[in-house]
């Protein structure tokens, strides 16, 4: 058995799972019409290749990735591109972004597309490449693009490929399903990573809470080196930092990333999307999102089309708006609230919770901090969440990045467990932005100062040049004064000046 | 339905500020209870005057500060601090000393800071403290416990706190300050002589004591604190205690478990020094804080001239504790411990 390594704080907050696994992946259907957002990842948002009024067909490439981080999209399924304008979007901030909308014909039909056979044959380059054209991100939340994960810099060596089946998020269990049911499709995920990235050894971390992913893991696994590693159930272990924590009891520097360990990290259902995107040559295209909360009458998993609106796939987990206050997409920790229903579905949303008034109450307004510490006990970051709030308030920016602000991974243990209600959470993403925005405009006026500076200087220099010049050529008029007063050589001007005079002189005596 | 829009988490658990303040109270059961069989209705009485006037004095300072009394008196601070400082407070105090400590503790210690979580001093102490200071002959007349004396009933007690002028109860030196005035006994010969005494520390007091540690343990048990501040203070004491026993002649400061169970040592460990909003932060700097209280208990009383210490020692260490953080904040996830502070 492996050594398990524990992390700092963490929480048990009930799981709420066994609802939504009661069946098997449903799939979701094709809807009249999918909205697909340009920015689904992290990084540059892709740029359109499409027209409005083309035909598109499934798999068709319609956006492309714009620099190094950024992916491409493709057409969840065949139909005509209807519009390509500013659409409402499943973020937090409730904004509306570019989206490609495609009125879907129902036919389902497939652009011409061929897998590889056999991957090993192909260069650890070329499979990279694969990978970042088939639109694939990090399926676990953050949407960071794959293959820049896994394109290290050629002198680090990687020693441990994990991939992350943790789930750790109450309520959702997308994760779960597909090991219980695709278990192989990962393994030969995790194959082809392995291919890549030649570690020493390759782990899938599942918490100890998903018996049936672990023994359907392990039977896919049997005969390669794969180990499937379980440990207890605490929130958040998912967490990739946590993660590697738990795996290797390593942590990855402040700032750094896991490669600086010689590790990478891939969520369960990215290395599913990559196995697809080799074997079939598939591009990303749809994903499994999991639908709960007592808001839902069926709640479920569902293989849906990315754009999909939520309102759609609510309808196929009965929806009961009457009684449902808030729509979040992710889980009850990290989730955030839609502005709609029918924003829609994108590459990160492993969840969508409907829940009820009584599952998850309104918050009431926050008490004062008690300074009980339970936060600093819950977190995981091992940040001291009551100073930060303390700083927070009081604007101190300074301070909030002495005590690690930034180290803080939004896991929302701390608000969790205080008991005076306080939204601690939201008072560091708040701190963090206006610390972000004022280090940009800090450089942006550090870059006018440099300009400034610059351009006094040059100034000065062409000033002082001029006055240089100004000084020579004083200096070589005084010299030709001088050689004309010894008798060297004639002064024009005093000559001019005499010949004036002579003339003047002969018209008055004329 | 209109959605709402509110950032995560989403869920909350089980704990409340109004369900950490009640369990306090609730722990704090046991203890009035076994003072009340040995001491007589003075703690029950003080106490229930002392909440009274504890809701007036906030409600007041929250109006003054333009706040909703209703939620902040929800959340029950005032009432655990009243019903501390009672209990510290001699039985059959007369009302004005009961309400010259409840206006300290909440309007000066706690209000005049800016209210709950801002207060740097322990108010229930500084009530105290203010009382000992301006009125040591109230606060060292302790009666005497049941067994070395008579015990009065409830309406002389109600007497006592309201005709103070009518009320004639006897009073007898307590034993921490036995102790302390002893210099020509042997601990044995002393134990034998003076009725004040009980088992392992004073006459009633170790019944007190050992119920006040069972609501703490009970609390430990709820995870409404951790233990490393009482623990850290206990053993202190406890070896301060055992360093200067010198096997119990007439100098000697009295054994560890006469100080675990006198006074107030158990109130002071378990809802005292676990006071989480003057006390230290990271469990290190907790063990660092308890330990230190639990030193300056033991010089106090041995040394000093006060009838206990632990409200000395706990308002010098809230006065300390801010630099425990400052120098105990915890290496923070990616932050190797060789970086330093
Ligand atoms: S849990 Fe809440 S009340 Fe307790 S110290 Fe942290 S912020 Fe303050
Ligand atoms: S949200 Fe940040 S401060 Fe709070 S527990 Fe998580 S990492 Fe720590």
């Amino acid at each position: 058995m492996r050594k398990i390594f524990g992390f700092h704080g963490g929480i048990h907050p009930p799981e709420n799972k066994h609802q939504s696994m009661a069946g098997v992946i449903e799939l979701a259907g094709i809807p009249a019409q999918l909205t697909l957002p340009l920015s689904q990842h992290i990084g540059a948002p892709a740029s359109v290749v499409v027209a409005v009024g083309e035909r598109v067909l499934k798999g068709q490439l319609i956006a492309q990735a714009k620099g190094f981080v950024s992916v491409p999209l493709h057409a969840p399924t065949s139909g005509i591109v209807s519009a390509i304008e500013d659409r409402l979007i499943a973020h937090p901030s409730g904004l509306t972004a570019p989206c490609i909308v495609i009125d879907t014909d129902g036919k389902d039909e497939w652009v011409e597309h061929v897998g590889t056979a056999d991957f090993e044959s192909l260069e650890p380059a070329e499979l990279i490449n694969c990978i970042r054209e088939a639109g694939i991100a990090g399926m676990g939340g953050a949407g960071f693009p794959s293959a820049v994960k896994l394109s290290v810099k050629p002198d680090t060596k990687i020693t441990t490929l994990i991939l992350n089946g943790t789930e750790c998020e109450p309520y959702i269990t997308a994760d779960d399903i597909l090991m219980r049911e695709r278990a192989d499709q990962i393994i030969r995920g995790a194959n082809i990573l392995s291919h890549i990235l030649k570690p020493d050894e390759v782990l899938i971390g599942v918490e100890d809470n998903k018996p049936e992913g672990i023994t359907a893991l392990r039977a896919a696994a049997q005969g390669s080196n794969i180990e499937i590693v379980s440990f207890p159930t605490k929130y958040p272990s998912g967490g990739e930092k946590q993660l590697i924590e738990i795996l290797t009891g390593k942590q990855v520097p402040s700032g750094g990333l896991p490669s600086d360990l010689g590790i990478v990290c891939q969520n369960v259902g990215t290395a599913v999307a990559i196995a697809n995107a080799i074997d079939k040559g598939e591009p990303l295209i749809s994903r499994i999102t999991t639908v709960t909360g007592k808001g839902v009458s069926t709640p479920g998993n569902f293989e849906v089309l990315l754009g999909t609106p939520m309102s759609f796939l609510l309808e196929r987990a009965a929806y009961q708006s009457e009684i449902n206050n808030r729509l979040i997409m992710g889980g009850p920790m990290m989730g955030f609230t839609t502005p709609d229903a029918d924003v829609p579905i994108v590459k990160t949303t492993n969840c969508i919770l409907a829940p009820t008034e009584d599952e998850l109450p309104t918050p009431p307004p926050a008490q004062a901090c008690i300074r009980c510490g339970l936060c600093a006990e819950a977190c995981p970051a091992t940040l001291l969440p009551q100073q930060l709030f303390w700083f927070s308030q009081g604007k101190e920016f300074e301070k909030l990045e002495a005590h690690n602000l930034f180290d803080c991974i939004e896991c929302g243990a701390c608000s969790w467990v205080c008991p005076s209600n306080i939204p601690l959470v939201q008072y560091y993403r708040n701190s963090k932005a206006e610390i972000i925005q004022t280090r940009q405009e800090n450089e942006k006026s550090e870059q006018s100062r440099v300009r400034f500076e610059a351009r006094e200087q040059r100034l000065i220099k062409q000033a002082a040049e001029r006055e240089e010049k100004r000084a020579a050529r004083k200096k070589a008029a005084e010299e030709r004064a001088k050689q004309a007063a010894s008798g060297e050589g004639e002064d024009p001007i005093q000559a001019a000046i005499e010949r004036a005079k002579a003339k003047k002189a002969a018209q008055e005596n004329a | 339905m209109a959605l709402m829009r509110i950032t995560s988490p989403h869920a909350h658990g089980p704990m409340s500020t109004t369900r950490v303040m009640q369990n306090v109270l609730l722990a704090l059961i046991p203890g009035v209870i076994v003072l009340t069989h040995f001491f007589g209705f003075g703690t029950l009485v003080n106490i229930i005057w002392g909440c009274a006037l504890a809701v007036a004095f906030e409600t007041l300072a929250l109006l003054l500060r333009g706040r909703p009394p209703l939620f902040y008196l929800k959340d029950l601070s005032a009432i655990v601090t009243a019903t501390l400082l009672c209990i510290a407070l001699p039985p059959y105090s007369p009302w004005w000393l009961i309400a010259v400590g409840i206006a300290s503790a909440i309007l000066i210690a706690k209000h005049f800071y800016g209210g709950l979580g801002y207060n740097p001093f322990n108010p229930a102490m500084v009530g105290y403290v203010v009382l000992l200071i301006s009125f040591p002959l109230q606060m060292t007349a302790w009666s005497p416990p049941r067994g070395a004396g008579e015990v009065p009933g409830l309406i002389e007690a109600l007497q006592a706190l309201f005709v103070p002028a009518s009320f004639d109860g006897i009073t007898m030196a307590t034993p921490l300050d036995i102790l302390r005035q002893n210099n020509s006994l042997l601990i044995k010969d002393l134990w034998q002589q003076t009725p004040q005494f009980g088992r392992w520390g004073g006459m009633g007091w170790e019944w007190a004591n050992i119920a006040f540690l069972a609501g703490g343990v009970w609390l430990l048990y709820q995870r409404i604190f951790t233990w490393h501040a009482p623990v850290a203070m206990l053993v202190s004491l406890g070896l301060m205690a055992s360093l200067f026993y010198d096997g119990g002649s007439s100098a000697s400061g009295g054994s560890p478990l006469f100080h675990w169970l006198s006074g107030a040592t158990m109130l002071g460990a378990f809802f005292i020094v676990t006071d989480p909003v003057t006390s230290a932060v990271s469990l290190r700097g907790r063990l660092i804080y308890g330990a230190l209280i639990g030193v300056l208990v033991y010089l106090i009383r041995v040394w000093g001239n006060y009838p206990d210490a632990v409200a000395f020692a706990v308002l010098i260490m809230n006065f300390a504790a801010p630099f425990i953080d400052y120098y105990t904040q915890p290496t923070s996830y990616g932050h190797s411990s060789e970086e330093g502070k």
